[in-house]
């Protein structure tokens, strides 16, 4: 276990208004064991950040940032490194982007950058990919094999409709639009991926990480990827596999033949669940207890950050909801998929967590 | 006399009706007319609540898609944190005033009407529960 040097604590402790908390203390819980070294990462994604005008942008989504990136700031022992998940930006505005790179520049962690499409469709991924991180990449990390593949993609004959960027960009970024269109990995990004895990073997556990769902779950929001399938087939040979992504806003867990699925939460805003919208079906995962109803006068309820404890290539997921009681989901070897630590029991849940 | 005095307001009703072409009885282009005025009401409904109605560029739509969770049906309700019984429109204002950092709507401005309309057509067909949490 790392300890925090009198330099970095310092350092940490500089941070912003919460520097008086006292570092969070992070209970190691395992589930599962094995020869692979374990480890933890953190996970921020949809920050959202709005630009108003000039030096001005809104309130409440920057401090939904500031306050994920102080608490993985003062977590003890460090994660090995932070995983952002994507839409750091509202409108994909350089404003936005530079503000939000600003933000995570506290961190003194490294940071893997996974792409949002409300960071993408203004300048269609220029400056990301100047700037910040290529759209898809992988790494190795104490025998995981870690891939970030860009989910968000879609079709041409939809992007070539728009002659106006901000047009394009808010196209895409409203969620409920109907004349939106489903996100793809794309012929070439699959092919990468291929490519990317043809010489592994069947035992290496892989960690997926993308911003939209690798899979089907409500069309209507873009909670989908239309290439869903075909992604999926080229993971069917591994045999410890999951996904995380971003773009839901609201914890979700799932198991799709070999593959398990985590989202992320959001620091700006929770989304509501799929189910509902009561106008159309959704093929909302049953395994997944949902969080508890947001209580929209505690602005940061519904929102949080998450870490993830790897050991024997499985990810147990602890979601760190401000306003609201923390949340644990891991992968249950007898069942073969993800469980709520205290709530998956049906007689466990609370009122709060029935949503309609 | 009693009875003198229903005769006169029968003749009077039958005059009232004659006069009126029988008010009671619409056609298929009334219903067509008031449903295209109903409608027309909801899309701009939807256009408020897909627009920035306050100071910070921030609209109802980037956390109700389709208008979700805002549960029409269950108003009136207790809201705990208002701490009374109030209407949809209340907390149609709450939300304007804080997420979206702008002025309340008085409670019969025309916006405010397409809001609700929009919101209750997004929730069509579901029962009527007020009071519920
Ligand atoms: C930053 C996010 C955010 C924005 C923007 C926002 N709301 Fe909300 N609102 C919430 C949350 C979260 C809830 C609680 C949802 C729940 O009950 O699960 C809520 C609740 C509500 C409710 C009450 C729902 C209930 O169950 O009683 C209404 C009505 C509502 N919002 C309307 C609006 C309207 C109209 C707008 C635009 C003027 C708006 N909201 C903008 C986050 C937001
Ligand atoms: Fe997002
Ligand atoms: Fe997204």
């Amino acid at each position: 276990m790392k300890k925090l040097t009198r330099r970095s604590f310092l350092k940490k402790a500089a941070i912003g208004g919460l520097a008086a908390a006292a570092p969070l203390k992070m209970v190691e819980v395992v589930y599962g064991q094995g020869a692979q070294e374990k480890f933890t990462f953190a996970v921020i994604s949809d920050a959202h950040l709005t630009h108003i005008k000039g030096t001005k942008f809104v309130r409440n989504f920057d401090e939904g940032l500031e306050r994920a990136v102080t608490e993985v700031s003062f977590m003890d022992p460090p994660p090995d490194f932070v995983v952002f998940g994507g839409d750091l930006a509202q409108l994909g505005k350089k404003e936005e982007l530079e503000h939000g790179l600003e933000k995570l520049s506290k961190l003194s962690l490294p940071i893997k950058f996974v792409i949002g499409e409300h960071d993408f469709y203004l300048d269609m991924g220029e400056y990301w990919q100047k700037h910040i991180a290529p759209l898809n990449y992988s790494f190795d990390h104490k025998g995981v094999h870690f891939v970030v593949l860009n989910s968000i993609l879609t079709y041409d004959s939809w992007i070539n409709q728009f002659k106006d960027p901000m047009e394009r960009m808010l196209g895409m970024a409203r969620l409920d639009n109907p004349h939106g269109s489903p996100f793809i990995v794309g012929e070439e990004g699959r092919r990468w991926l291929k490519k990317d895990l043809a010489k592994l073997s069947p035992d290496t556990p892989i960690i997926v990480l993308t911003h939209s769902p690798l899979y089907k779950i409500f069309k209507p929001w873009n909670f989908w990827t239309d290439d869903a399938e075909e992604v999926q087939a080229i993971l069917a040979r591994f045999k410890k596999v999951t996904v995380m992504h971003g773009h839901v806003h609201q914890i979700i867990y799932n198991q799709i033949g070999n593959i398990t699925f985590y989202a992320f939460m959001s620091t700006a805003w929770p989304w509501p669940y799929p189910p509902t919208y009561t106008q159309k079906p959704s093929n909302f995962p049953k395994i997944t207890v949902m969080m508890n109803r947001a209580d929209p006068f505690h602005e940061r309820d519904g929102t949080g950050w998450s870490w993830a404890e790897v050991a024997a290539g499985r990810v147990t997921h602890h979601y760190e909801l401000w306003e609201n009681t923390p949340r644990t989901v891991y992968y249950d070897e007898k069942l073969g998929h993800p469980v709520d630590k205290d709530y998956q029991d049906p007689s466990k849940r609370i009122p709060p967590q029935i949503h309609y | 006399m009693f009875n003198k005095i229903l005769v006169l307001l029968a003749v009077f009703g039958l005059l009232v009706f004659a006069s009126n072409a029988r008010s009671d009885e619409f056609t298929k282009e009334d219903l067509k007319k008031w449903r295209e005025a109903f409608m027309e009401v909801v899309k701009e409904g939807e256009r408020l609540f897909h627009s920035p109605l306050g100071r910070n560029k921030v609209s109802c739509d980037m956390c109700h898609p389709n208008a979700a969770n805002t549960h029409p049906e269950t108003y009136p309700k207790f809201q705990k944190q208002l701490g009374k019984v109030v209407e949809l429109r209340d907390m149609i204002n709450w939300c304007i005033q804080n997420p979206l950092e702008g002025d309340p709507l008085p409670l019969d401005d025309p916006r405010m009407i397409a809001l609700e309309a929009y919101i209750k057509w997004e929730r069509r067909g579901v029962p009527l529960a007020p009071g519920k949490h």
